[in-house]
Parts: structure tokens; sequence; C-alpha cells
């Protein structure tokens, strides 16, 4: 079968070009699937999950926003930023989670803590997927 | 003619003067170039943005978004990019003069937000109408860095107190070239050189939605560029100033290493003559 052409840029760089089978990334109107010979299409992305899949091989991406481009036989995803799963420092991201959880119970409603809340979730919800597919366990540390 | 001792120290200064131009001129050429590579590596991203814009802009001209608006213009607002840091050629005041006399052509009140103490501190000191700054950013900004700068300038913009924008920085042409250039921000101009995707597209939820939600980005893409750019030309402009400082010293220490050959050479001439004509007293 045709192959996608992934490609994952943000502002400081390229952070994934690779061919795939399957694209799951979260669109505003609802996470999209899409499969080679998809039709062209253009959406915003919310924070999210973006699953890429080749062959067996698969990889989990956290992006925090942008849009996704597809045509078909190519992917383009422009996050305003982006981190693969095995970057992810699990301890930071919980601790990231809590100085905002506690600055939102501190009543300090700014929504500058409400992303930063959204985007640790995010990061350790990542990292929480990569473990179970691969069976790793947590980084020792 | 000096002392050879006062020769001898002016000597021994200059080149440690030399040590300190010459260690600013590697580390500099070590910074541009990790700094070219961000550039690089940027490329991509605003290439993309501006691809999706234009085959957006062709597919529904007829909305009009407010950052496309050519409107009349009451007041200005210029991004002003520089370093922070001096010894780095005539890079940031060329920045700061642009921005300037950009400001000083038309009658129109500008007002500044400044990225990079240099231009902050002159126009701190000029006592013009600074609204934001973001200085400090290290020398590997990240697009986070930038967004505040480039928010303020956006909420002017929106809340109607600005109706034009424009940054100025230092342009990376090459090792040995900057161009201090001044670029329109708001008004969005469709960049030219762009190759719009040929596709008909599907848009969720519609066109407008996806415009609204790209011209901000588009935006910010401009400013972050702006910065890396203007890094690199720091980075660039400050080795050549070590080194033509380090030229400099180089030929000054030749220079003084001259006249303090000359004075040794005098001295010992002169004392030669007072040992020979002492002798010739003696034997008389």
């Amino acid at each position: 079968m045709a192959k996608l052409q992934v490609e994952l840029v943000t502002p400081e760089g390229r952070v994934f070009s690779e061919e795939a089978d399957f694209v799951l990334a979260p669109g505003v109107e609802g996470d999209l699937g899409v499969l080679p010979q998809h039709i062209a299409l253009l959406t915003p992305l919310r924070t999210g999950v973006v699953t890429i899949r080749n062959d067996d091989a698969e990889h989990v991406l956290a992006v925090s926003g942008g849009f996704l481009e597809v045509l078909p036989d190519k992917v383009t995803i422009l996050a305003d930023a982006a981190e693969r799963a095995e970057d992810i420092d699990e301890a930071r991201a919980e601790e990231a989670r809590k100085r905002a959880q506690e600055l939102l119970a501190q009543n300090v409603d700014s929504e500058e803590a409400v992303m930063a809340l959204e985007r640790a979730t995010l990061r350790l919800q990542v990292a929480e997927i990569r473990r179970r597919r691969h069976g790793h366990s947590p980084p020792s540390q | 003619m000096p002392s050879l001792r006062d020769l001898r120290r002016r000597i021994k200064g200059v080149q440690n003067m030399r040590k300190i131009t010459k260690a600013m001129e590697l580390v500099a050429a070590a910074r541009m170039r990790r700094a070219q590579e961000r550039v690089l590596a940027a490329r991509p991203y605003s290439d993309e943005i501006a691809s999706i814009m234009t085959e957006l802009m062709r597919r529904s001209p007829q909305y009009e978004h407010p950052f496309l608006k050519v409107s009349e213009v009451q007041k200005r607002l210029i991004i002003l990019v520089t370093a922070d840091r001096g010894l780095a050629g005539a890079l940031n005041s060329n920045n700061t003069r642009l921005a300037l006399s950009d400001a000083a052509k038309t009658s129109i009140p500008v007002s500044y937000v400044t990225i990079g103490r240099r231009g902050r501190d002159v126009l701190r000191r000029l006592h013009r109408d600074l609204i934001a700054d973001q200085s400090m950013l290290g020398e590997r900004p990240t697009m986070g860095d930038v967004l505040p700068a480039a928010r303020v300038a956006m909420e002017q913009f929106e809340r109607g107190e600005v109706q034009q924008i424009d940054i100025v920085y230092a342009r990376f042409i090459s090792v040995g070239r900057q161009q201090t250039v001044r670029q329109r921000v708001i008004p969005v101009v469709p960049p030219e050189d762009a190759k719009a995707v040929s596709a008909d597209f599907e848009y969720e939820p519609d066109p407008k939605d996806v415009l609204d939600a790209l011209l901000p980005r588009y935006v910010e893409a401009q400013v972050y560029r702006a910065v890396l750019e203007n890094a690199a030309s720091e980075q660039a402009a400050r080795m050549i100033a070590m080194r033509n400082a380090s030229d400099n010293a180089s030929e000054f220490i030749e220079d003084l290493t001259l006249t303090a050959n000359k004075v040794r050479q005098a001295s010992i001439t002169t004392e030669l003559m007072e040992i020979v004509s002492g002798a010739a007293a003696l034997e008389g």
C-alpha cells in the first residue's frame, strides 16, 4: 500500500520526518485518523497526542496546538511545540503539573497556569502511553 | 622618547588586550555557527505557514481578517530587535538608527516594543514611547521567549491603538554582511515567493477559522525569525569586529616593538660611546 510522508515541524525545527501508514491527530473538531489517499484537508489542532504508525513501529508525540495539512501522499503537522514520548522526562513533567496545580489552588487564575497544567498533564499522558505499549519501566531516578 | 620600561609595559598591555579580543572572536565564531543552524531549522515551519496562508488567501479573497485590513494609519508600532550586548560592530546602532529615522520620516506618532537590551536602553534614554520590552533572551531564544513581545504588539493592533506594525532587525546575508531591514508585520502582506499548495482542500471547520488561527502564528513566526536572524547577525558582526580589534592590536604591538628596539639600540650606542670616550681619555 502507498505510504504517507509525515512531517512534523515546529518553529524551532523539524521534529519528525518519516514514512507512515497511519496518523492520528487531535483536530479542533475531534480526533482525525489519516490513511494514505485521504482527501486534502486543512484544520487547526488542539493540544493533544499525535500517533504515527508505520508497519509495526509506533511513534507517540505530544503537540500543543498547531495545524494539520493533509495531502493524498503527505501529512504535515505544524505544531506550536512538539515532543517525542521518548524525550519526555516524567519526573519533571510530574513536578511541573504539581506546580501548576498549586498555582491554580492558590487562585492564581491565570491563563498561563491553566495552559501549563494542560501541557504537563499531556506530557504525562504521552509518557504513560509509551510505557504501556513498550512495557518500559519508568526511568529510575 | 618614551623610556624602554614604559614601552615594554604598553606592549604587555596590548598583548593582553589581544588575548581577550582573540578569545571573543573564537567564541563568536562558534556561536554564529549555532545561530545559523537555528535560522535554518526555523525555515521549514515559516515556509509551510506562508504557503498555507497564500493558498487560503487565494481561496477566500473576500474574507477580511483584521490583520489583513489596510486602514488609515494614525499611530504606528515598531518592534526593534537588537542584541543584549555591545561590541558587535555597528549592528546595534544601525538597527536603532534605522528605527528612529523611519519613525522620523512622518509625523505619525510611533510606539515601540523592544527585543534586546541595547535598543531598549537607547529608546529609554531618548524618552520614546516604549510599551514593552523582552530582553535578555539568552543565546538560544525559543518561540516561547519571543511570544510575549509579539502578543503585546498584536494586542495593540487588535485594540485599535495602532494601525501598522513593523519590525526592524539585522538580516543575516553572509558572515561579512548583515543588513538592517524594516519589514511590515501587520497589515500582513502575503509573501510573494511562497509557493501555494495547489490542492482542493477541505477545511475543518471552514477556511475562515483556519485563517483566524493561522494569521497570529504567521506574525509570531515572522517575529521569531527576525530574532533568530538578528542573533546570527550579532555573532557574525562581533566576530568581525573582534578580528579587526585583534589585527589592530597586532599592528600596534609591532610598532611598539620597533620603537622599543630603537630606544634600546640608542641607549646601547650611548653607553658604548661613553665607554669608548672614557677609555680614550685615560689613554691620552
